[in-house]
């Protein structure tokens, strides 16, 4: 066995065991330590745990490569994944604490008065949170298998082993302990090599000023002025601007800032804690700790960036390096020799480029390219898991809440008492960890695709009923209720027609369509688009239906309120 | 209108002031400087970035941080003014 692998072996197990450990320590007793750990989590803690919860495999492996190829374009995530938490600290997590219940559906349900509200606010919960927990789970066994050399399917399942054990136990207290652990892990995972490579290629230990700074070579040149220069020469788009259109941009960012604010698994972090104040200041805490990882991730991206391509372009093939052909053996990096002159060309044109990269294999392979010590790539495998292990258990704690909580024991069956419910949520966690390694094993094909679209999804529903909700006194159920099916059918219409090409002859047809998109927004971006109808149909509506009744009216100017939420929790 | 119910009254309307002053900002450096005005902003330098692109990838969630703070500044002030903090 390499270094790398017994490195990667014995970080991994510590991890875990200490994953393990943190949840027999913590289990849940009461339905409210269930669904909210107690209501008594600090906000330092919640905001590590809110962290955690938030960066998933994707934010961790793929979005500095993302950020790596899109260059300028890749702000929409930057921008679009943190400014969400202004929005929600802002308009959304001190009015829910203060509300003052378990889930989302409950909101909806309570201040629209309304089963109907509340069904169709699960439904969309759940349509959210399990296309968003497959890609975690996928993302489980793609570490496993790339750092430890088991099949991805038996990663899978190791995975939800794992998470089966802190999820069902201890659902959200031991949910949040464990965010908290996994959150440590991931930012030192992912920093220890940032650092490490700032400062061979620029001298400075902060990535975020050494991205910005002038290379260690002596040269005197800036980084960022010498990547620009080698994209050019190379066909692709300067660096530092992008190739997306503006209004694009904007409503990628916007849809997905929404979205951000209107995802059930992170609103419901915010019932965790005490007061109204530390729901404020925790997601203030939160968005620091997130805000290391993001403006770490543009840097990260530069540096990997110009390392390839001053390693490979117009180099002998075999003269490669070690991990070159290492990572060619996993199918993410692959070279075809199109000219036959011994040589890699990595050029934008299609045609005479002999280069094909995954954009994953920036964050996976980065410490090796920068030939950093074996402890530190055996870090990326444990950081790797610790973010999709802490999403995925996240979300099954909607999913769980959203079907024992919501469905069975406000819908269908009230009568349930205190201890039932609480095995209901135990099974209902343990039925979603099932269905959910199901798809990580058999992916539908669209799940990556779909994770984006998550946010759309989440930004065309809950957002505006939610905002109504808090800041429109004489919001109704009629108006709210029709604005977030209108909002979620034609979000869905859309990414069906312009992501899918269903109604124009499959995935073939998709870049087709491109020319016929509304207002030139693509279905990423559609959300922003489906949020404005939302809320346009709901005041319309609102106006000709009758006025919500006075006791609700009533519970909106209570939780417009800060003190007395401790009370309001007990159920 | 109730006294208790007038403080309630000036209360939000103060808070929904801060969250427009707040939310204008918000918009400003992240849509502002790093979309719309990004190609003028790009013209000025700041050290090795184009300020534009800067304001795209770093500043404005910087600014994000920082306004989330002073929000709950804000809002601790104001919940002792009125009476409404809880310890």
């Amino acid at each position: 066995m390499s270094d790398v692998q017994i490195w990667t072996y014995v970080l991994v197990a510590l991890s875990f065991g200490l994953y393990i450990g943190i949840a027999i320590w913590s289990r849940a007793g009461s339905t409210k330590e269930f669904y909210v750990a107690g209501g008594g989590v600090s906000p330092l803690a919640n905001g590590m745990a809110t962290a955690a919860d938030w960066m998933s495999a994707a934010s961790f492996i793929s979005m500095a490569g993302i950020i790596s190829f899109a260059g300028y374009d890749g702000a929409v995530y930057l921008m679009g994944w943190t400014g969400g938490y202004v929005l929600l600290a802002l308009l959304l997590a001190p009015y829910l604490r203060k509300f003052g219940k378990f889930t989302v559906p409950d909101f909806i349900g309570e201040r629209y008065y309304s089963k109907t509200a509340r069904v169709v606010a699960v439904i969309c919960a759940l349509i959210v949170s399990f296309t968003y927990v497959a890609g975690q789970m996928r993302g489980v066994g793609i570490v496993f298998s790339r750092y430890l050399e088991v099949d991805i399917n038996t990663g899978v399942v190791i995975g939800m082993v794992i998470v089966l054990f802190y999820a069902v136990l201890g659902g959200m207290k031991g949910i949040t302990y464990t965010q908290v652990a996994q959150y440590c892990v991931l930012i030192f995972a992912f920093m220890v090599p940032a650092i490490f490579i700032s400062i061979q290629m620029t001298g400075n230990p902060i990535p975020q000023l050494g991205f910005g700074g002038t290379l260690s070579d002596g040269s005197g040149t800036y980084l960022l002025d010498k990547l620009d220069g080698l994209s050019t020469e190379l066909g692709f788009a300067e660096y530092t601007d992008g190739s997306k259109s503006m209004i694009d941009v904007f409503a990628i960012t916007l849809a997905l800032m929404v979205g951000t604010a209107g995802l059930p698994h992170v609103i419901v972090r915010f019932f965790t804690v005490k007061r109204v104040r530390d729901a404020r200041k925790s997601a203030g805490l939160a968005l620091l700790f997130i805000a290391i990882l993001y403006t770490t991730a543009p840097a990260v991206a530069v540096f990997a960036r110009t390392n390839l391509i001053e390693t490979v372009s117009g180099k002998e093939y075999d003269q490669m390096p070690e991990w070159f052909s290492r990572w060619e053996k996993t199918g993410l990096i692959a070279h075809e020799d199109k000219n036959g002159d011994g040589k890699i060309q990595y050029v934008a044109s299609p045609e005479v480029n002999e280069l094909t990269v995954d954009r994953d294999i920036m964050v996976l392979a980065n410490p090796e390219i920068a030939n950093l010590p074996a402890w530190v790539i055996g870090l990326i495998a444990a950081g790797g898991l610790a973010a999709a292990l802490s999403t995925a258990a996240g979300l099954l704690l909607v999913i769980s809440s959203s079907v024992s909580h919501d469905l069975i024991k406000n819908v269908l069956k009230p009568d349930l008492s205190e201890k039932a419910e609480l095995w209901t949520a135990r099974l209902s966690a343990a039925v979603a960890v099932v269905v959910a390694g199901y798809f990580g094993i058999n992916p539908p094909g669209f799940v990556a695709a779909v994770v984006a679209l998550a946010f759309g999804l989440a930004a065309a529903s809950f957002f505006p009923a939610i905002i109504l909700g808090i800041f429109y006194k004489k919001m109704n159920r009629e108006g709210a209720i029709s604005g977030m099916i209108v909002g979620l059918c034609l979000m869905l219409f859309y990414m069906l027609k312009f992501k899918f090409g269903i109604f124009d002859g499959g995935k073939d047809a998709v870049a087709g369509l491109q020319e016929s998109w509304w207002f030139g927004v693509s279905p990423e971006g559609f959300g922003t688009i489906a949020m404005l109808v939302n809320f346009i149909v709901a005041i319309a509506v609102n106006k000709f239906t009758p006025q919500p009744p006075e006791e609700v009216q009533e519970i909106v100017e209570n939780i417009r309120i800060p003190n007395g939420a401790g009370k309001a929790s007990e159920h | 209108m109730s006294e208790k119910q007038k403080k309630a009254t000036a209360y939000w309307k103060e808070n929904l002031r801060y969250l427009v002053i707040l939310l204008v900002i918000w918009f400003l450096v992240s849509y502002g400087a790093g979309i719309l005005f990004k190609d003028a902003l790009n013209n000025i330098k700041l050290g090795g970035f184009k300020l534009g692109f800067w304001f795209a990838q770093q500043g404005s969630i910087y600014v994000f941080v920082i306004l989330i703070f002073v929000y709950v500044r804000l809002m601790n002030k104001l919940d002792k003014k009125y009476g409404y903090n809880e310890e």
